[in-house]
């Protein structure tokens, strides 16, 4: 009897036991199942943001983009037909610029880290690279005005272009350097085992081989410069009128937003709307080029 | 063979040409890095001289009478990128978890990821105007609610468009860390009967926990030199801010707005000192986050 009463009570805890374990599951599993609700709630509304903004530069941007827009000058306040034609063109001018600078160093730099992996001086010239990244861009201005504008007497598009340029080699150099690096080994040495110049294995195989990635991180860094406004405050300074002498300032679309953006007028407001739309655009076609870029040129290997 | 010898010699020499200017190109980023250190510091040397380290704790910045103290923009400074950070960071870490564990491949990931990277990609001056059009509104409104006095722009406001501008940046880097954990680690965890979610908060994040920090590290660098965004929300006053939604102005944006007008010596010096307190802060951010990122990928 006693036995049978013993065996019922441990049957009966574990059962309990047993539900408790169930319960527990039960309760680990909802926790589970909330987490992840709410991290995909959390990444859904990190990207609110982006969506807002593009909503609203797109609903006032497409109103105030007509032919208009882009080739007359900006007016004075009250008068319609206002255009950012001098914008547009300093815009370009500076970014061309600063492409002549910074493209040709950037990739020659990429080539010496990618080929001296592990001397003292790439450690030291990688690490100059990185932290050049890091510098804030109003900085690179201020830094900018004491060697260009201030010698030079005054603002011009070319003290901006130098700007953007130091701003765009870090990640041309960067983007060079993986790229570079991601070729194998026997590539090089087949070359330079049928007898060719060092020199011209390097410009003629590897780059052409790597070429797509370079591509890839040029354009990115063209990307990333084109909105810049901070470096231009003090170098390409703004100009009402249509410039194209690089010695002399230069307007340029972000300057542009700032200048209209800040002022309390709005058809100075629906400009900027204009050219905001104007850069987003370029900004996201310069993105699609260098996914297709990716595609098509990836290094396979 | 003597047109073989002189071409071997041209070849010799071009050889030599192309290995000093690749050598030449690389001494040339140090020395660009050092010119802009130097540049700089004696730039700033007047004021240096003439405030010493008065310039961080004096509470008046008035060029008329010729006083120049950086206290207020450093607490604005400051207090903008530390309250971005707070509001960005549970998202940057959600978006991280997301993309690094939950959908590390497919379209879901493919959308996120673009746009996490397009995020990145807007313009500062063009996230500063949508601020001023979009969000201060917002804020006045909230700032009514709240019984405060109702100027919109603030030190608020600058920070909740600085946390949307530093999530791209800390999320890439989290989410890298993240892929990166040991799948034996993982399966270890789940064959003991552990949940996603367990394995997560006890696997995942102690694992990566310097890469985490690295990542807040290098978004902390970024929003404390951002410059356009920042000027066009934080109102530009020269005083101490008294609370988080009060007006206020960072180093940045004091260069931005009064560099181009400054005159008088100590003036400009004066503005440059803040470039340079910038420049070494965002250097020594921007070291010790990448020394930790080395030691977690090579531990």
């Amino acid at each position: 009897m006693e036995m049978i009463l013993k065996q019922n009570k441990i049957m009966k805890n574990k059962l309990l036991v047993d539900l408790q374990i169930e319960k527990q599951i039960v309760r680990r599993n909802k926790k589970n199942k909330i987490f992840k609700g709410i991290i995909i709630a959390g990444t859904v509304i990190s990207t609110l943001p982006l969506l807002l903004i593009l909503f609203y530069i797109f609903k006032q941007g497409i109103t105030a983009i007509n032919w208009d827009f882009f080739t007359n000058l900006p007016k004075p306040v009250g008068e319609t037909g206002g255009g950012v034609a001098n914008a547009l063109v300093g815009s370009i001018l500076i970014l061309l610029v600063s492409c002549v600078l910074a493209i040709p160093i950037g990739i020659i730099i990429g080539i010496y880290l990618s080929e001296v992996a592990k001397s003292r001086l790439a450690y030291y010239s990688r690490l100059a690279v990185d932290v050049l990244q890091g510098i804030p861009s109003i900085v690179i201005g201020i830094i900018i005005y004491e060697w260009i504008v201030r010698p030079m007497g005054g603002f011009s598009a070319f003290s901006g272009s130098v700007a953007l340029a130091l701003m765009m080699l870090p990640s041309i150099v960067k983007s060079t350097e993986e790229t570079l690096k991601l070729l194998p080994e026997s590539l090089k040495e087949a070359s330079l085992a049928l007898g060719v110049p060092y020199y011209k294995t390097i410009l003629k195989i590897i780059v052409p081989t790597g070429l797509g990635g370079i591509m890839t991180g040029i354009i990115l860094s063209i990307s990333r410069v084109i909105g810049e406004t901070a470096p231009l405050l003090f170098t390409a300074f703004g100009n009402p009128f249509m410039s194209t002498n690089i010695f002399k300032p230069i307007s340029s679309l972000p300057l542009i937003i700032f200048n209209y953006a800040t002022s309390p007028y709005n058809d100075w407001h629906q400009l900027a709307w204009g050219a905001s739309m104007l850069l987003i655009l370029m900004i996201l076609i310069l993105n699609i080029i260098t996914k297709i870029v990716q595609r098509k040129w990836k290094v396979q290997f | 063979m003597t047109a073989i010898s002189f071409q071997a010699k041209r070849i010799n020499l071009k050889e030599k040409v192309f290995k000093k200017t690749l050598t030449l190109s690389a001494i040339i980023v140090v020395v660009i890095l050092m010119a802009i250190f130097f540049t700089l510091l004696i730039n700033s040397m007047p004021s240096i001289k003439a405030l010493g380290t008065k310039f961080f704790y004096d509470k008046t910045w008035d060029p008329v009478a010729d006083e120049y103290g950086a206290l207020p923009f450093l607490v604005g400074t400051l207090l903008t990128s530390f309250l971005a950070l707070v509001i960005s960071t549970p998202f940057s870490i959600a978006v991280a978890i997301f993309l690094g564990e939950y959908y590390k491949k497919g379209i879901v990931a493919e959308i996120f990821k673009n746009v996490i990277d397009l995020l990145a990609g807007i313009p500062s001056v063009i996230y500063g105007f949508w601020g001023l059009i979009v969000l201060v509104p917002i804020v006045r409104m909230i700032e009514m609610k709240l019984n405060l006095p109702p100027y919109g722009v603030g030190i608020f406001t600058s920070s909740v468009i600085l946390a949307i501008m530093v999530l791209p940046f800390s999320v890439s880097l989290s989410r890298q860390v993240i892929s990166m954990v040991p799948a034996h680690l993982k399966e270890a965890a789940y064959s003991l009967g552990a949940t996603r979610f367990e394995v997560i908060t006890k696997i995942i994040i102690p694992y990566t926990k310097s890469g985490l920090f690295a990542g807040l590290l290098l978004a902390l660098g970024r929003a404390l030199g951002e410059t356009m965004a920042v000027t066009m929300l934080i109102g530009n006053t020269h005083e101490i801010p008294t609370g988080i939604f009060s007006p206020g102005n960072t180093m940045a944006s004091v260069i931005a707005n009064e560099f181009s007008e400054a005159t008088g010596e100590i003036y400009t010096s004066a503005l440059i000192e803040m470039g340079l307190f910038l420049f070494v802060v965002a250097t020594i951010i921007n070291i010790l986050g990448k020394q930790v990122i080395k030691r977690f990928t090579i531990s």
